[in-house]
């Protein structure tokens, strides 16, 4: 690992005047610890963030207020979040382990970078988000876990993470400090779809620092659910999630949220799968067409068109689990 | 069965000879040390301070110690190379398999992932603090007992999180046991033991 200068931030300010081109944040360390250790990512300093006050969970109106600093396991657990928007719940107890849960920081999760084996391992395989320029590996290479949705011919990485998924659903904004003040950005800007620039994950600026992350309490986000399918059942990204939610008046669905994860370049929000539910009775025949929607303009690789049909039984499901709720 | 060798005896570390220790190996030029937490400067306004060495005083299994680390140090590499604590195991240095969980602060982590200048001011228990003068932790015993291991490698981490586990809350049934020790890998495939031992342990620390 390259050697770098460290920094522990105590406040937001100092951390904020800390943070220049060359430095990183460090919040649970769980990716960018590790990334350091493959020598994806070598900065020259190293700013700490753990022990800034972020902590905070709380109810502000109906929305859901959760700081950046808030660890993974707490935010699973906390009964508002359960029993308000049971997805994300959902999605942060089936990531990881417990003991990663139990370091790593809902800001720092949201900024996980693929899991990508040619990205990870880099040289002899070509990477242009690793090396920009140099090529992709995966477009001939093995391509199981790579994106169907919103890939380019220069990367097809996929967002590995399950929380940002469900918040994506949810219509969640980010709150972010930087040297020219705060702002809100909805969370389905913050990822980028690789583009030319496979190397610029986010719109994030490198002075920049996520505070809180705010949800708005719908009430489809009441009777919603993160469903993950994964090559076993517990501790695996997923080959294919779903967040969803439903409001249904009557038989009639009146708000229906849907996102997949694991098989996008980003958090995926599917509005077409939103469209086949929306004004209309709902039924696992309905379900199961808004699964098949959600994946109409999916442009699979040699080894990943399975996910087709997994991904639209997995929507499926998810979407039967979220009407028992509503 | 929790020491890695016992022939090794290795010698309590002082407060200074930990501090030289951790510092073996550092050939690095800059070199300022920054002992004081930035807290106690009186400052106004933001207060910046990178350091390339960084002192750390944290407890380990009731033990205080004071060392000055290269920042790329994890908590794993210091247990096991500054501080002789070999109990605590690395499998795959990557957060992936579980052979490295302690306790700090009293929940479960990956020493691998840790990086031992944010254990300041905390406290970290590895495998070697649980048995008691002379007595294994009932969940030690729970593993001999249910033959919850082959190889053993494994065994430090299962145990620290399994510890863990059942004082979470998250070891209600032998799917839940399941669902919350998926992060501790066993290539000897000792699952099943794993869970009765568990089971087992559970019932005698709720007691
Ligand atoms: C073995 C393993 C299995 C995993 N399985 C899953 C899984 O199944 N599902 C899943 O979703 N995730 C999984 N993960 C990923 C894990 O959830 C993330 O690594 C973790 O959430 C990152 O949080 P952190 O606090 O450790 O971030 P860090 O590693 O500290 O930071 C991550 C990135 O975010 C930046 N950053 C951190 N905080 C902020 C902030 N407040 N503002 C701006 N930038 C910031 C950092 O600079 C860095 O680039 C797994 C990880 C491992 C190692
Ligand atoms: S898919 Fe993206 S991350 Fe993976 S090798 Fe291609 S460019 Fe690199
Ligand atoms: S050595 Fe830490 S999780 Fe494998
Ligand atoms: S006992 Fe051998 S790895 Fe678990």
């Amino acid at each position: 690992m390259q050697p770098f200068s460290y920094m522990r931030a105590g406040t937001v300010d100092d951390a904020l005047a800390a943070l220049s081109q060359d430095a990183r944040i460090l919040a649970g360390g769980t990716t960018l610890y590790d990334l350091m250790k493959l020598g994806v990512e070598a900065p020259q300093r190293v700013v700490d963030i753990a022990r800034l006050p972020l902590r905070d969970i709380r109810l502000e109106d109906n929305v859901l207020v959760l700081g950046a600093g808030v660890r993974m396991s707490a935010a699973a657990e906390h009964p508002d979040v359960g029993s308000s928007a049971p997805a994300l719940s959902e999605a942060l107890w089936r990531a990881a382990s417990q003991q990663l849960r139990n370091m790593a920081a809902l800001g720092g999760n949201l900024l996980q970078r693929t899991r990508c084996s040619y990205f990870r391992h880099g040289a002899p395989y070509a990477c242009n988000k690793r090396e920009p320029g140099s090529g992709c590996a995966a477009q001939d290479g093995l391509s199981r876990h790579h994106a169907l949705l919103g890939g380019s011919e220069h990367c097809i990485a996929a967002y590995p993470g399950d929380f940002a998924v469900a918040l994506a659903a949810f219509d969640a904004e980010v709150e972010i400090t930087g040297p020219s003040g705060a702002r809100l950005m909805p969370l389905v800007d913050l990822h980028r779809e690789p583009g030319s620039e496979p190397q610029r994950d986010t719109n994030l600026r490198p002075t920049e620092l996520i505070t809180a992350i705010r949800v708005p309490l719908v009430r489809a986000a009441r009777a919603s659910t993160y469903h993950k399918i994964r090559d076993r059942e517990s501790y695996a990204f997923a080959l294919v999630s779903a967040a969803v939610g439903l409001e249904v008046e009557g038989s009639i669905v009146v708000d229906a949220r849907v996102a997949l994860g694991g098989v996008a370049t980003r958090p995926w929000r599917s509005r077409e799968a939103e469209q086949v539910l929306i004004g209309r009775s709902f039924s696992e025949g309905r379900a199961r067409e808004a699964g098949i929607a959600a994946f109409s303009s999916a442009r699979p690789t040699g080894h990943n068109a399975f996910k087709i049909e997994l991904g639209a039984r997995a929507v499926t499901d998810a979407l039967m689990i979220a009407s028992t709720r509503s | 069965m929790n020491r890695e060798d016992d022939s090794v005896a290795w010698p309590l570390l002082t407060r200074r000879e930990a501090l030289i220790g951790a510092g073996l190996g550092v050939g690095t030029a800059m070199f300022h040390l920054h002992l004081e937490p930035a807290a106690a400067q009186p400052s106004a306004g933001p207060s910046v301070r990178f350091d390339d060495q960084v002192g750390v005083s944290f407890t380990t299994n009731g033990r205080e110690l004071d060392a000055v680390v290269d920042p790329r140090t994890s908590l794993l590499d210091h247990l096991r190379e500054a501080q002789g604590l070999f109990g605590t195991k690395k499998g795959c240095d990557h957060g992936q398999c579980g052979a490295c969980t302690v306790h700090l602060d009293g929940e479960r982590v990956a020493a691998c992932l840790t990086p031992v200048v944010q254990c300041a001011g905390r406290t970290v228990e590895t495998v070697e603090s649980l048995e008691r003068d002379g007595e294994l932790h009932v969940m030690q015993q729970a593993f001999i007992d249910h033959d919850a291991l082959q190889c053993g490698y494994c065994t430090p981490g299962q145990i620290m999180a399994a510890i863990a586990c059942v004082r979470e809350g998250h070891a209600g049934s032998r799917d839940e046991i399941r669902e919350y020790m998926s992060g501790n890998l066993c290539r000897c495939g000792a699952y099943e033991n794993i869970v009765s031992a568990i089971e087992a342990a559970r019932s005698k620390m709720e007691a």
